[in-house]
């Protein structure tokens, strides 16, 4: 190795510097260590020397050798760093312009309300019944004590079809779901605990009346159930379902052919702008009491017309409006807009599929 | 029913306060729904006496007035009243008083020039009745500056709701005696004239019908003046919301609501013969007091002379023997009608009555001699008269239920437990007989008594519901067990799976018209009543529910819109819970990225039937697609799902055209429906999942061109493949579909991605070569070629 090859190593670590691509940089290595580089030739003169001169020269070729590759992928990693900082500056996105979005879906609130009932009731025991909406005149009137004279028929604004029922009269649309009671009795008998939510139509239309609305039914029938179990339930279940201990019932004696006692009941709110809040005493100052559902003992004949002996079993029911306890609860106040399907009003009132009641993370679904 | 305190007082010997009264009627089961209190209204309104009357300077119509109040000096008021003139006494309204019959407040202002500090009233602006010819002419003794509401005996009014099973309580004695039970004051029962009959009733009276009026009591009374009934019962029937007629009507409407007695008084001038209870002949007609003609059946019972029908029976008097001013003799009626039997006539007239609704929920059958000798009375009393003996044909139904009644029951059903002696108390102040063991007579007009637990009612409502006790329903140990069945949580999942994925959730009618019902094949139920042409049909299907949703929507300016609705198809076999949904328009808003959104098309349909179905548990890979999706949809762009060849699970496609006309839609809509009862119940089988861990070796993936016949379905090429070496073969997928150029016409090329799995050993070559061969020849036998 001579003091040229010093040079020429000088020569190409000044070119190094200067060159700006990877290309030209590739180009340098070649000629240097390749395997026509004068590096790599110079490398081989290794082998035609004696041992001694070997031992001088070996370190100093290795020596340059090292500078120049050193060199080489220093610049070839100086280049890559700016080539990859140029290519970054060159891909910067607006990310204030909006992602894709997916739909929002949600579940009605008469839906949502039925499986938070489901979930209350089915803390307290009860299973969920179903029956059909249309119903033989002897589920929906006869075997709930109402022949067929009574006024009471009258007051329910009954739907009939041209059939014959089964079981005399005519088919009609259940006007409540009272019939499920029977039907369950019938099925299950006694002792039996059971809610039974579904659709019930009368012929009444208004702001507050629809001609297809909801409905829950509760039977509970044992051997020794009394008014005082109804009441607890009637209390336990609205606390549970509103979600607080301020709940005020008042129980009014009523009539019902189905039952016996029979008991209406009111439950005490308070006027919020306008709009009706759950709580306290209706007859507290600017508190007022809503009439909110029926309910009573079973009256005999029912559960003799279901087949059981009323002398050993007896029992409470009692039925409620869903659509209306989804309107105390969240707040909508026009019943019609329920069956419009108005996505506007379903986006709103709706609730998300995750919103699964469950008694771990409440019931209610938060606003 | 509407009723003033001041005549509850007649049977109610109280001191409890308007509210006291409200609540205890509350309590004891009668709804009060609404108090009014008539001094509230007349607030401002005095006893005035004018002074002088002088003509007004400026006005030939008006009068200048100075009106003495009792106090301070004279009031100047103008006035246009013909009547009004000095010495006369009125009601004055002050500045600052609300006129009741158009809400107007009093000024103190200037009328024609001439101060004027208030107005002197008629009986029509202070809403006593329709008189308005001049002002209020009040008695001499009337005390001037007295609150003409306190003088004119307003009283507060209650407006309450009487359930069905009370009829006894359908008069204000009756309701009286409920509340004298619940410790409001003294039950005073209506005092009963003693009425000498003094002639032999002239016109004979008797019922054919022994069933539909088993009783009919009659008297006459000759030579009455029909006038205007007296102030103070018109008071009370105003109050009541009953519009006075004339003295012999008043009289009857006024027992019918003071004792929830009905009668009826014919005009003996237009009767001729024996006046007859019978049951009316088939076609026979009537005009009734409504002015309205009605005919009747051989169902109905009637009140009727040699001359024709003069009564529906208990429901409605005829209008030719209704009495009138000039009214001399008139025959009173009292008779017992048979309950159901005028319910069925009254449906079947469709005549709503007062004296129906109570002779339909059945009137007190021991009370036809008494209300007879009361409407007496108050007829001779305000018409004068002499009256007969009364006629009395066939025996009302007054056999007296005696119940063997345990008053342990009251603990064990109302579960609170109350005294035996205020047991007793509260049963006899009821009117209730209660012998030494419990057996317990009741009174005739108690129709709603039927056993001990109606007595267990009685009882609890007169102690008072709020008693009873909240007691906690036993509870089963340890954590409440599911209760919800496989349909309940098929149902869930179905829904909440639907709402997680965009859709959201709808619920229409389930009656819609009868062109909507067609358009879909037709509905089983057709209502006889529907309220409405446009809910009258028990929908067959959920799609014209959301497709009416949808326009409705669209009208509303929605562009793109995703409805699902879960519930009942009613057919011929039942009522099948299904869910359907619709995807209307495009498939979002426009993004600044893929600018216009397409429109659904049917694979959006079948997407989102694939993802519930598999969300509800259905083997959907075993899911066959077939066609004949039904009318509804776009004959080419439908198809079923089907396990087996007759099980359709599901249907999915784009809605036909025609369909979307029909409903208005002018935006492509794509549908689908599932059967939720056709969706196999996976049985149970435990937590566990079966056994699996994840092979060691990796998959390996070939890809194959296929030229098929365009008209194969790829599906079928898809399940060949897939079925070609089970062993090996874990997944194939189509990933290009392409005809055009470079295929030949009447083909098209299928590009299937197949996934391998190799088990304990990699394949080999020859493995692969194999099974190659084996996915070829599968899908030669569709006719399908490898491309090169």
């Amino acid at each position: 190795m001579s003091t040229q090859h010093e040079q020429q190593a000088e020569a190409t670590l000044t070119r190094l510097e200067t060159v700006q691509s990877a290309t030209e940089v590739e180009a340098i290595r070649v000629e240097a260590l390749g395997k026509a580089g004068w590096i790599s030739a110079l490398m081989k003169t290794l082998g035609g020397m004696s041992p001694d001169e070997r031992q001088v020269q070996a370190p100093r070729i290795q020596a340059l050798r090292a500078r120049v590759a050193d060199a080489i992928e220093a610049k070839k990693a100086a280049l890559e760093a700016a080539e990859l900082e140029a290519r970054l500056a060159s891909e910067t996105l607006d990310l204030t312009l909006p992602a894709p979005t997916t739909p929002k879906g949600s579940v009605h609130p008469v839906s949502q309300v039925m499986d938070e009932l489901a979930e209350i009731f089915a803390d307290l025991g009860f299973a969920v019944a179903t029956g059909p909406e249309i119903e033989d005149d002897w589920y929906n009137f006869t075997a709930l004590n109402m022949p067929e004279s009574h006024p009471a028929r009258a007051m329910h604004d009954t739907f009939y079809f041209p059939d014959t029922a089964p079981k005399g009269g005519r088919m009609l649309l259940r006007t409540h779901t009272s019939p499920v009671q029977i039907r369950s009795m019938v099925e299950q008998g006694a002792p039996i605990r059971i809610i039974a939510p579904g659709r019930v139509y009368r012929s009444d239309s208004d702001a507050t009346h629809t001609p297809m609305f909801h409905q829950i039914e509760g039977l509970v029938i044992d051997r020794d159930i009394h008014l005082g179990h109804l009441k607890w339930t009637l209390e336990t279940f609205l606390k549970a379902f509103f979600e607080t201990d301020d709940i005020v019932l008042r129980l009014r004696p009523s009539y019902f052919p189905f039952t016996e006692p029979s008991v209406e009941v009111d439950v005490g709110f308070r006027w919020d702008n306008g709009k009706r809040v759950l709580g306290g005493s209706g007859d507290a100052e600017g508190h007022g009491w809503m009439e909110l559902l029926g309910s009573g003992m079973v009256n005999r004949r029912v559960i003799e017309y279901a087949g059981l002996d009323p002398d050993e079993w007896q029992g409470f029911a009692f039925g409620v409006g869903v659509d209306r306890l989804a309107m105390l609860k969240y707040g909508m106040d026009d019943l019609r807009a329920f069956f419009d399907g108005d996505g506007r009003w379903l986006a709103h009132y709706g609730f998300s599929g995750l919103d699964q009641p469950t008694l771990s993370a409440g019931i209610g679904a938060g606003a | 029913m509407k009723f003033s305190l001041e005549w509850l007082k007649d049977y109610l010997d109280t001191d409890a306060s308007v509210a006291e009264i409200s609540a205890a009627l509350n309590a004891i089961g009668i709804e009060v729904e609404g108090i009014e209190d008539p001094a509230d209204k007349l607030a401002g309104f005095r006893v005035a006496e004018v002074l002088t009357a002088a003509p007004h300077p400026d006005a030939d119509k008006l009068q200048v007035l100075t009106v003495s109040t009792g106090e301070g000096d004279p009031l100047t008021v103008v006035c246009g009243a013909p009547n009004a003139r000095a010495g006369i006494k009125g009601v004055l309204g002050l500045p600052g008083a609300v006129v009741p019959a158009n809400g107007m407040q009093l000024r103190k202002s200037a009328i024609r020039g001439v101060e004027s500090n208030g107005m002197m009233c008629s009986v029509r602006e202070l809403e006593l009745g329709d008189a308005h010819e001049g002002i209020i002419e009040l008695p001499a003794d009337a005390p001037v500056g007295a609150d003409f509401a306190a003088y004119n005996g307003a009283s507060p009014v209650f407006d309450v709701a009487i359930t069905p099973n009370r009829p006894d309580c359908m008069g204000v004695m009756g309701i009286a005696r409920d509340l004298a039970a619940a410790g409001l004051g003294t039950f005073k029962p209506a005092e009963v004239p003693q009425i000498a009959g003094e002639e032999a009733c002239a016109v004979e009276v008797r019922t054919d019908d022994a069933e539909g009026c088993p009783a009919f009591y009659a008297r006459t009374v000759r030579g009455v003046s029909n006038g205007a009934s007296p102030e103070w019962m018109q008071r009370r029937l105003l109050a009541a919301g009953q519009r006075p007629i004339s003295a012999l009507v008043d009289a009857t409407n006024y027992l019918m609501l003071a004792c929830g007695r009905p009668a009826h008084v014919y005009d003996m001038a237009k009767l001729t013969g024996p006046v007859v209870a019978r049951r009316a002949r088939d076609g026979e007609q009537v005009e009734a007091l409504n002015e309205k003609t009605y005919t009747l059946d051989e169902s109905m019972t009637v009140i009727a002379d040699q001359a024709g029908v003069h009564d529906i029976g208990g429901i409605m008097g005829g209008e030719d023997s209704s009495v009138q001013p000039e009214t001399t003799d008139v025959l009173l009626e009292i008779a017992y009608f048979n309950p159901e039997s005028i319910g069925v006539t009254g449906r079947k007239l469709g005549l709503a009555t007062d004296a129906r609704t109570r002779f339909e929920r059945g009137v007190d059958p021991a009370f036809l001699d008494d209300g007879l000798a009361i409407l007496t009375g108050l007829i001779l009393e305000a018409c004068g008269g002499t009256p007969s003996e009364v006629m009395r044909a066939g025996q009302p139904p007054v056999e007296a239920k005696v119940i063997a009644f345990d008053p342990a029951l009251t603990a064990r059903l109302g579960g609170v437990e109350v005294a035996k002696a205020e047991q007793r108390r509260i049963l006899e102040s009821l009117d209730f007989k209660v012998d030494d063991d419990w057996q317990v007579t009741c009174p005739p007009r108690r129709h709603d008594i039927e056993g001990p637990a109606d007595l267990v009612e009685e009882v609890v409502r007169i102690h008072g519901l709020d008693k009873v006790a909240s007691v906690a329903l036993p509870r089963a140990e340890g954590v409440a067990k599911p209760t919800a069945t496989p349909a309940q949580k098929l149902e869930r999942r179905l829904r909440r799976a639907a709402a997680a994925r965009g859709l959201n959730e709808a619920i229409t009618w389930s009656f819609i018209s009868e062109r909507e019902a067609d358009l879909v094949g037709g509905g089983r139920w057709v209502l006889d009543n529907p309220i409405s042409e446009d809910l009258k049909v028990m929908r067959p299907s959920l799609l014209p529910g959301l497709l009416s949703a949808a326009r409705r929507n669209l009208d509303r300016g929605a562009n793109s819109l995703q409805l699902f609705e879960i519930g009942r198809r009613y057919l011929e076999d039942g009522e099948h819970p299904s869910l359907a949904f619709v995807l209307v328009g495009a498939k979002g808003a426009r993004d600044w990225r893929s600018g216009k959104p397409k429109p659904f098309d049917a694979f959006d349909a079948k997407a989102v039937v694939m993802d519930l179905l598999e969300a509800a548990g259905a083997p959907v890979a075993n899911l066959m697609v077939m066609g004949e999706a039904g009318d509804v949809y776009h004959p080419g762009q439908s198809a079923t799902l089907r396990l087996g060849p007759k099980n359709v699970i599901a249907s999915f496609g784009a809605v036909h055209p025609s369909l979307l006309k029909a409903f208005d839609i002018d935006v492509p809509v794509v549908a689908g429906g599932i059967h939720l009862y056709a969706i196999p119940q996976r049985k149970s089988s435990g937590f566990a999942r079966s056994a699996y861990a994840p092979p060691a070796l990796q998959a390996v993936s070939r890809d194959f061109a296929f030229l098929v016949d365009a008209a194969l379905p790829a599906g079928d090429l898809l399940r060949a493949v897939r079925g070609a070496d089970k062993a090996s073969i874990v997944d194939a997928r189509i990933f290009d579909v392409f005809a055009g150029q470079g295929v030949p016409v009447g083909k098209k090329s299928v590009a299937v991605e197949v996934t391998l799995q190799p088990g304990e050993a990699s394949f080999k070559d020859a493995d692969l070569k194999a099974i190659s061969d084996k996915v070829v020849a599968a899908a030669a036998k569709l006719g399908a070629e490898l491309r090169g």
